[in-house]
């Protein structure tokens, strides 16, 4: 699995989707499933899948789908490996 | 930025927090202030028409005193927002008590935006930019019934963007009344709270709650038991008034938790879902601080003149973040004294106040005061045999 499938993985674990979503729509508050209490759930599902620690900033910032991405890519992770 | 140029929102948000003298706020605040009274204005006609008759001829605030206000009891009896229906996000509710009325605050997507934005530069100020490990004086029923979802649910959820492996150290000790989580018989989970410690109690980590469930549920379950707090960073807020019925007041509170425990950084604020993610940040010295997009007025309870310092009145509390909901100048129901401006010995810039109490015969409200409603009757007695007064 490339960091890109990874990252999807997290996101239908955490808020019950399918894998076959459109994961660019994805938006928190938006998306059903996808509220505050999830939100942490999916935090802590990336953090332990890629083994990275957000700080504050990227937990508020993580809106969408190509914000997970840009986080992520952030800390250190090759997506595309 | 030149100082010809008035700060805008961002700029406010952007400096550290807690770093505008008062002239400097006046200045920043008063304009942003305006702008929302207009905005609010065009956009909710009940909110127009108010403003019509509390100050008949409109006119723009030369300070952030003379910015109009309204009463926080409005927001019970009217829906008031100034934006459509389609735009709001969610509604906010206070949380009262069976029986009393309740506030209703729409919220937009930027009003949001911005609230989280707020909290976070202030809890950052004293957090750093990290999440830390977090306790939550809560049962974890609370934030999984999700349709029950309430005030205090909120504050939760909004505190814990600022921690990571959250540990939710009450339990309900009777399964049947889970759901409820207003059962009086919630208890500490004294060995989850141990393993926490040993795993997490050697760095600094992070320990929420509303202060009436701190003081009987943590405090009163780990005192004299050898728990060692000192890494701890305890944010607490809900209301003093159950704890003032029994003697502990901020000082005891903190003096109380530093001898016990060690824990010796602890911060309550000051809040309302009115004005969610304006927060009043305790300072090291015990007093609350507005931040920079926010401000604290006290106004005499009879002339609502405004009181200079060290004159005990009514609180009312400006600021910058309601767009969605005519919010941004409101008259509480809460008493409190500007203990200084300017002069902290902590370090921060601007007002620096107390909140005293309650005005008489407003209604029981704050999270930790409504859920010490439920659970009185049945700790008041114990409570007074057990805490020296």
């Amino acid at each position: 699995m490339t960091g890109i499938d990874r990252l999807k993985n997290a996101f239908v674990q955490s808020l019950g989707i399918s894998a076959t979503s459109d994961f660019d729509a994805l938006a928190y508050g938006v998306t059903p499933g996808w509220d505050s209490v999830a939100h942490m759930n999916l935090v802590a599902e990336i953090e332990s899948t890629f083994d990275i620690m957000f700080a504050t900033e990227d937990v508020i910032d993580m809106s969408s789908f190509a914000k997970a991405k840009e986080i992520v890519s952030k800390h250190g992770v090759d997506l595309n490996a | 930025m030149t100082n010809d140029e008035p700060m805008t929102f961002d700029d406010l948000l952007a400096r550290p927090q807690f770093s505008l003298s008062q002239a400097e706020k006046e200045a920043a605040l008063t304009p942003v202030l305006n702008e929302l009274t207009a905005h609010h204005r065009a956009r909710c006609p009940e909110y127009a028409r108010l403003l019509d008759v509390i100050y008949p001829g409109g006119g723009v605030a030369r300070s952030i005193a003379e910015a109009p206000y309204v009463p926080v009891g409005l927001f019970k009896t009217n829906r008031l927002q100034s934006v459509p229906d389609e735009e709001v996000f969610k509604t906010m509710t206070s949380s009262g008590t069976t029986g009393q009325q309740v506030s209703q605050i729409a919220i937009d997507r930027e009003t949001a935006r911005r609230q989280t934005t707020a909290l976070s530069r202030i809890m950052m100020h004293v957090l750093g930019p990290d999440r830390l490990p977090m306790v939550m004086i809560e049962s974890g029923t609370l934030i999984k019934d999700r349709l029950r979802f309430n005030a205090r649910a909120a504050g939760v959820l909004g505190m814990a963007n600022f921690g990571r492996q959250h540990f939710y150290a009450l339990l309900d000790a009777a399964p049947a009344q889970a759901a409820s989580h207003v059962a009086d018989d919630m208890k500490l989970d004294v060995e989850g709270l141990r393993g926490f410690l040993q795993k997490f109690g050697g760095k600094p980590f992070l320990i929420f709650g509303f202060t009436f469930m701190v003081w009987q549920y943590l405090f009163q379950q780990i005192d004299g038991r050898g728990f060692d707090l000192s890494n701890g960073i305890l944010i607490h807020s809900g209301g003093w008034k159950k704890l003032q019925e029994i003697s502990i007041g901020n000082a005891e509170f903190r003096r109380r938790f530093a001898e016990s425990c060690g824990l010796t950084r602890i911060y309550n604020f000051y809040g309302m879902v009115e004005q969610v993610g304006s927060v009043y940040l305790e300072g090291e010295d015990g007093y609350l601080y507005p931040p920079n997009f926010a401000d604290v007025i006290i106004r005499d309870p009879l002339t609502f003149a405004e009181q200079p310092a060290g004159k005990p009145g009514l609180i009312q509390v400006v600021s910058a973040l309601p767009l969605s909901y005519p919010g941004h100048s409101i008259l509480t129901e809460d008493l409190g004294v500007i203990e200084g401006i300017d002069d902290s010995t902590c370090g921060r810039q601007g007002k620096y106040f107390s909140v005293i109490g309650r005005v008489p015969k407003a209604e029981l409200r704050g999270c930790s005061d409504v859920h010490a409603t439920e659970v009185s009757r049945n700790i008041a007695s114990a409570e007074r045999e057990s805490v020296p007064v």
